[in-house]
């Protein structure tokens, strides 16, 4: 039992218990917090696989800036608790096993193909923000700008949608 | 270290657990969580694939993930706070009709 | 005994380091406060606390003791899980943002264990010192939200929009002087302006005096102080998102609050100022006795003050701390290797209590702005200078290049 699997089953538990508590929650505010934790445990995940710039970028941008606007969202509708509706008992006995069901056979196929793989993420050095960088902005040069003017026309819309009505 | 299937699995799990709670749920908002999750767990997919590879190609494309879920949910809240105004409620299920 | 140590140094040195750094933090935090009211005092021409003490120096004490003893009121409907966290949230994420700020040049090796004069030196740390002022948002959030009451709420909304609106430009004045190191890692920010030994004239501060500019005014708006502390303010919504908050609860957003600031105040002496380097050239080695210089008339002033003092506690106390620090000083004058140790971290906590000084002068003399005008400055003011800033850095390197 070596320190990196304990720390991945670690981050991985609390990754789920996040996206179980996720579902579970009745109030959004504490789905949102759920949430949050899942993201934190996904960027030590990063780190553990040696992406630290993406880890920082998960923490800063989703966790502190996507995650912000749901919080604020949740908190200015305040809509209170989900109530309990029960439309169909089949949906909840079928549906849970089914939706594992396909999340199962998803990754069945694919640890069925990467098998192939190298067995072990095994490399120890770390990512480069330099080499990103550089692959940022020599070979994925044309998605840079697209997803830049694709952040300008979201922004711009966003405005719109909030104005009041006048 | 951590072979990759453990990666691929979890993320598997944590994709599975994204469409039990956008099935289940029933606030737009946390529908909308759901969403995000999802790309989570693709997210965490890509990097395991971009390191048991060697390159450092699926970092760059989970960049460019987390900005388009960015934008996707700017505008997404945006619309879903003006259907809140008008329909008066966050509850999927009261907007079953075209008719407010 | 030894071999345990030495086998496990790695989990025990730094667990002792981590020990040592909340109890310096958390002394200096208190002491802080003590600063403030007296500085705040002498310029309004008053005199601060000084009954509880010689000179009121334990005043932090006795407010410690209150804030311990008092009673702690919930308030009816508070979401529990947001009421009880957020003072836990942001206590934690200002003490573990000094995690990775290197105090000091040293690198020394104990029990097989090397380690620098810092908790922790990694490759990211300015961009885990940003992912931690992210996080920090979510505890002023969920103590507007948790305390079920209408004037924290938009306290909490208000503190947190305008945070976030800070953060941007915090973070791209910043890049200007990423552009220049080429590195995120702190440690190398502050050897790099160190290269030549010409001590003042390296500094990223002559190169960057906008970026500094920027960096600063949005630092003090994301630590909430005046003038932009509209949200937290007395005399606007009770008190902003920290109303229902009382005694231990409000302590951990008090501490929290001078927690980031010090650590602002330490960013800002790394990136902008030579962190742990000497103002002077390195070929002035007289300038290595200045602690000394420093201490022992300070330390004599204070057993003079001391032994004439009013009352009997404070004829003790006062002429032992005296003593105490010109016994210091005289000791970094017969030990030339301790006086070499404490060549770095002297120079960089001189330079944040220059810091932590601009900031309680601040608070002493500025009004603070409306929150429209805060929003508008921060947008339409702060953010376009830095993302000029970026782009004037950029073009001076790139023509400085060919």
């Amino acid at each position: 039992m070596t320190a990196p699997i304990v720390i991945f089953f670690v981050l991985a538990a609390i990754a789920i218990l996040g996206a179980v508590s996720l579902i579970l929650q009745r109030h959004p505010i504490h789905s949102a917090l759920s949430l949050i934790v899942v993201m934190v445990a996904l960027a030590g995940l990063y780190l553990l696989l040696g992406s630290e710039f993406v880890a920082a970028v998960q923490i800063i941008v989703y966790g502190g800036a996507i995650m912000v606007l749901f919080v604020f969202v949740i908190m200015l509708l305040n809509d209170g608790e989900e109530e309990r509706t029960n439309f169909s008992k089949l949906a909840t006995f079928a549906g849970i096993p089914l939706a594992l069901a396909i999340a199962g056979l998803i990754g069945a196929a694919i640890v069925h193909s990467s098998s192939s793989l190298p067995v072990a993420t095994a490399n120890a050095t770390l990512t480069n923000t330099k080499q990103l960088s550089l692959l940022i902005f020599t070979e994925f040069v044309y998605p840079f700008e697209l997803t830049s003017f694709l952040i300008l026309v979201a922004i711009l819309g966003a405005i719109v949608l909030a104005q009041r009505e006048n | 270290m951590v072979p990759t299937n453990y990666y691929v699995i979890l993320s598997a799990i944590l994709f599975g657990l994204g469409i039990v709670a956008f099935i289940f749920k029933r606030n737009i908002i946390t529908i909308f969580m759901a969403i995000e999750l999802m790309l989570n767990a693709v997210n965490l997919a890509f990097v395991a694939f971009s390191r048991a590879l060697g390159k450092p190609d699926g970092e760059v494309f989970v960049l460019f993930v987390i900005v388009v879920a960015a934008a996707e949910a700017a505008v997404g809240l945006g619309i879903i706070i003006l259907t809140a105004r008008n329909r008066r409620s966050l509850n999927v299920e009261r907007a079953n009709l075209l008719k407010l | 005994m030894i071999e345990f140590l030495t086998q496990y140094a790695y989990l025990i040195v730094p667990i002792v380091k981590i020990a040592i750094l909340v109890f310096v933090v958390l002394t200096v935090d208190a002491y802080l406060t003590w600063l403030e009211r007296k500085v705040i005092a002498h310029i309004q021409a008053r005199w601060g606390p000084h009954r509880v003490g010689p000179h009121g120096l334990l005043q932090p004490l006795a407010d410690g003791v209150k804030a311990i003893f008092k009673e702690d009121p919930i308030p009816a409907n508070a979401d529990k899980v947001a009421y009880f966290l957020a003072p836990f949230i942001t206590l934690m994420l200002a003490m573990t943002s000094l995690a990775v700020i290197p105090f000091g040049p040293q690198k020394f090796t104990i029990l097989g264990y090397e380690s620098t004069v810092g908790i922790a030196d990694v490759n990211i740390s300015l961009l885990v010192l940003f992912a931690i002022t992210a996080l920090g948002v979510y505890g002023i959030a969920l103590a507007g939200w948790g305390s079920n009451s209408k004037y924290s709420l938009l306290g909490g909304l208000r503190s947190s929009a305008q945070m976030i609106s800070y953060e941007l430009s915090l973070t791209l004045s910043v890049v200007g002087v990423l552009l220049i190191a080429g590195d995120f890692s702190l440690s190398n920010i502050v050897t790099q302006q160190g290269d030549g030994g010409k001590g003042l004239l390296t500094w990223n501060i002559f190169p960057q005096i906008i970026g500094f500019t920027c960096f600063y005014i949005s630092a003090i708006a994301e630590t909430n102080r005046v003038p932009f502390d509209l949200p937290e303010a007395e005399s606007e919504l009770v008190a902003g998102f920290h109303t229902e908050y009382a005694s231990m609860k409000f302590a951990m957003f008090f501490i929290a609050e001078y927690t980031s600031m010090i650590s602002v105040s330490c960013l800002a002496t790394i990136l902008f100022f030579g962190g742990w380097l000497s103002p002077f050239p390195a070929g002035w080695t007289f300038t290595h006795y200045l602690p000394s210089v420093i201490l022992i008339p300070f330390g004599l002033w204070v057993i003079y003050d001391g032994i004439r003092y009013e009352d009997l506690f404070g004829r003790i106390l006062l002429p032992g701390v005296g003593t105490a620090f010109a016994g210091i000083g005289a000791a970094l004058l017969l030990f030339p290797t301790a006086n070499e140790i404490v060549q770095g971290p002297f120079w960089f906590f001189a330079k944040v209590f220059v810091f932590l000084f601009v900031y309680i002068w601040m608070r002493a003399t500025l009004p603070r702005f409306r929150y429209d005008q805060l929003m508008s400055f921060g947008w339409k003011f702060l953010l376009p200078v830095s993302i000029a800033n970026v782009v004037l850095t950029a073009t001076v390197i790139l023509w400085r290049m060919h």
